[in-house]
């Protein structure tokens, strides 16, 4: 499963290679990293058709998750990508603004790795 | 002619001078020396007043004219001759130099058909001061009596005296009670003072209340990140630590050694994300306490990376809608400076606040989507100051606009939304470092922000 990891702090890019230590070994998982919104665009507009699951946080300079997300569904990409927006606690205004622009799964910072691998069904 | 002087010490010698050549001038017009009709010639202008009636109602210039004529016709009718001889003047002075009395002896010969008749005759005048010209207030003609016992005309010059004494003493206790007034006045105004004084320094604890306000959430987002990166990075390495257990079981040494890097690495990030969420408090704490003046070295780069951050993520709490982009551009080079760290902050933190806020402004008002609101920041170490440029894309700031922002209380927010100390209070605490604000925007295009602070410790 390719996973494209959208976040701005560029020490999530450790995190996620730490917890998902098994799964990449054994390459169930195979992450991407970008560290802004633009960046995340150009890594999707290079990918062919491939299967993704794009993991975005709102909170980022510059182009935002949530313009990240607008600018994703209206590309019309086939195959569709999953899209999980992560918010901050208690954010619920841009909880509901994502979910009103189609964002299909939701995270809340601190992100929870033992729920997000149930999501991804990795347990 | 026979004239002996008694003056009594004047106290203003030249205001008295002016007096005695104006009264002799008027002893010789009333002994007839001047003809009645060039009178108005040798009138002194240091007089006003040329005799009094008997109720003493002073006589003015034109009836003094007519009492000496009607006297030339009373001579002429009764076929005398009247004439007279000073014999000598007396003098005194009340102790302000106010009050001036003649007594002058002149000897009257009445000259008739029968012979020449001598009378002794006194002539008295009091005269008061009134500035810029002295003023007779009682004049009177009398056969003499010893002037060193003058009885009636001591009392009256005492009278007199007394009355202005009086005056004075009203008028003293007029200048008492005005000075009590006044007095009264300047506390009123030094506690209007202090008031005032006391209201500034609620302003501007307000104002940085209020900035402060503008940070909590940021302060949030900035203590919560670093937070979820200590829980997260402490739990991946105890799940490394479980793993390594089973590697040493699996004797697969190479992925020991490799999860052993790893959890260096994560305890290296714990701390440096514990010392970031540290800063930010400290930061915090800093802006909000009193301010202590103490300026110490500091590091103006990374000071300005810890506020913007909280500037844009205070924005962003704030507002969900709001975004904008961001750079830094740091001079490496910079050396320590010498500021108050809490009071620079503060200008940092306002003039970022103010280019996002004026981003936001500019995007929200735009109906394309093409503009990308740009924060940039930039410092630059120069011979003896540095540079702090801070950029923005906004809107810019009018000419008319732009001659008062640094203004107390000027702000183009609306009411209740902003203090408009931020830009005066930048200002202030800009001179107190040694250095300077410079503002220039292109209206519609931008604002950009200079500060320049010397190296020189102050």
């Amino acid at each position: 499963m390719k996973i494209l990891v959208v976040d701005d702090e560029q020490d999530v890019k450790t995190l996620f290679e730490q917890r998902f230590r098994k799964e990449i070994r054994s390459k169930t998982v195979d992450f991407a990293f970008a560290f802004s919104g633009k960046e995340a665009l150009e890594y999707i507009e290079k990918l062919d058709h491939e299967a993704i699951l794009i993991l975005s946080d709102i909170n980022m300079p510059g182009m935002s998750g949530l313009e990240l997300l607008k600018e994703i569904k209206q590309k019309e990409l086939v195959p569709k990508p999953i899209v999980m927006m992560i918010s901050a606690y208690g954010d619920e205004q841009n909880y509901n603004t994502a979910k009103s622009l189609g964002a299909d799964e939701f995270l809340t910072k601190p992100v929870d790795f033992k729920l997000l691998k149930e999501k991804l069904q990795l347990n | 002619m026979k004239t002996k002087e008694n003056i009594l010490k004047p106290k203003n010698p030249e205001k008295s001078q002016l007096l005695k050549v104006a009264y002799r001038e008027m002893i010789k017009i009333f002994i007839s020396e001047y003809p009645a009709e060039k009178i108005p010639e040798y009138i002194s202008e240091n007089v006003t007043g040329f005799g009094t009636t008997k109720d003493e109602k002073i006589i003015g210039l034109n009836q003094f004219i007519e009492l000496i004529f009607l006297q030339y016709q009373q001579s002429k009718e009764l076929g005398v001759s009247v004439s007279y001889e000073e014999f000598s003047i007396h003098e005194w002075e009340n102790p302000s130099g106010n009050l001036h009395l003649f007594v002058s002896i002149l000897n009257l010969f009445i000259e008739n058909q029968e012979g020449v008749n001598k009378v002794e005759f006194r002539l008295s005048a009091l005269f008061e001061w009134n500035s810029p010209s002295w003023k007779l207030i009682h004049w009177h003609g009398s056969t003499p009596v010893n002037v060193e016992n003058d009885a009636w005309h001591l009392t009256e010059w005492k009278k007199k005296n007394e009355e202005l004494e009086r005056k004075v003493a009203e008028q003293t206790s007029d200048l008492i009670q005005k000075n009590l007034q006044l007095q009264k006045a300047k506390e009123l105004v030094e506690d209007t003072l202090k008031e005032l004084k006391d209201t500034q320094a609620q302003l501007i604890q307000s104002e940085k209340m209020a900035s402060l306000g503008e940070l909590t959430a940021g302060i949030a987002h900035e203590i919560q990140n670093p937070l979820n990166f200590v829980n997260n990075f402490s739990e991946v390495s105890n799940e490394l630590l479980d793993e390594m257990l089973g590697e040493i079981e699996n004797k697969d040494f190479d992925e020991v050694i490799a999860i052993c890097q790893d959890l260096k690495e994560n305890l290296g990030k714990i701390n440096h994300h514990g010392k970031r969420a540290d800063s930010i408090v400290k930061g915090m704490l800093q802006h909000s306490r009193a301010n202590s003046g103490q300026k110490e070295p500091t590091d103006i780069n990374k000071l300005i990376d810890e506020y913007l951050r909280l500037s844009y993520h205070g924005l962003r709490a704030k507002d969900k809608s709001f975004n904008s982009d961001f750079e830094m551009d740091f001079d490496e080079t910079l050396p320590l400076i010498e500021v108050v760290p809490q009071d620079f902050g503060r200008v940092i933190l306002n003039m970022f606040n103010n280019s996002f806020h004026s981003v936001s402004e500019k995007k929200q008002s735009l109906t394309t989507i093409d503009f990308k609101p740009m924060v940039a920041v930039s410092t630059k170490n120069l011979e003896n100051h540095i540079e702090i440029i801070i950029r923005d894309n906004g809107n810019g700031i009018p000419e008319e606009v732009k001659q008062k922002i640094f203004q107390p209380f000027f702000t183009t927010k609306p009411t209740g939304q902003g203090t408009g100390l931020g830009l005066s209070l930048s200002y202030d605490i800009m001179r107190f470092h040694g250095g300077e604000i410079l503002v220039d925007s292109e209206p519609g295009e931008g604002a950009q922000f200079k500060l320049i602070l010397p190296k020189i410790k102050l």
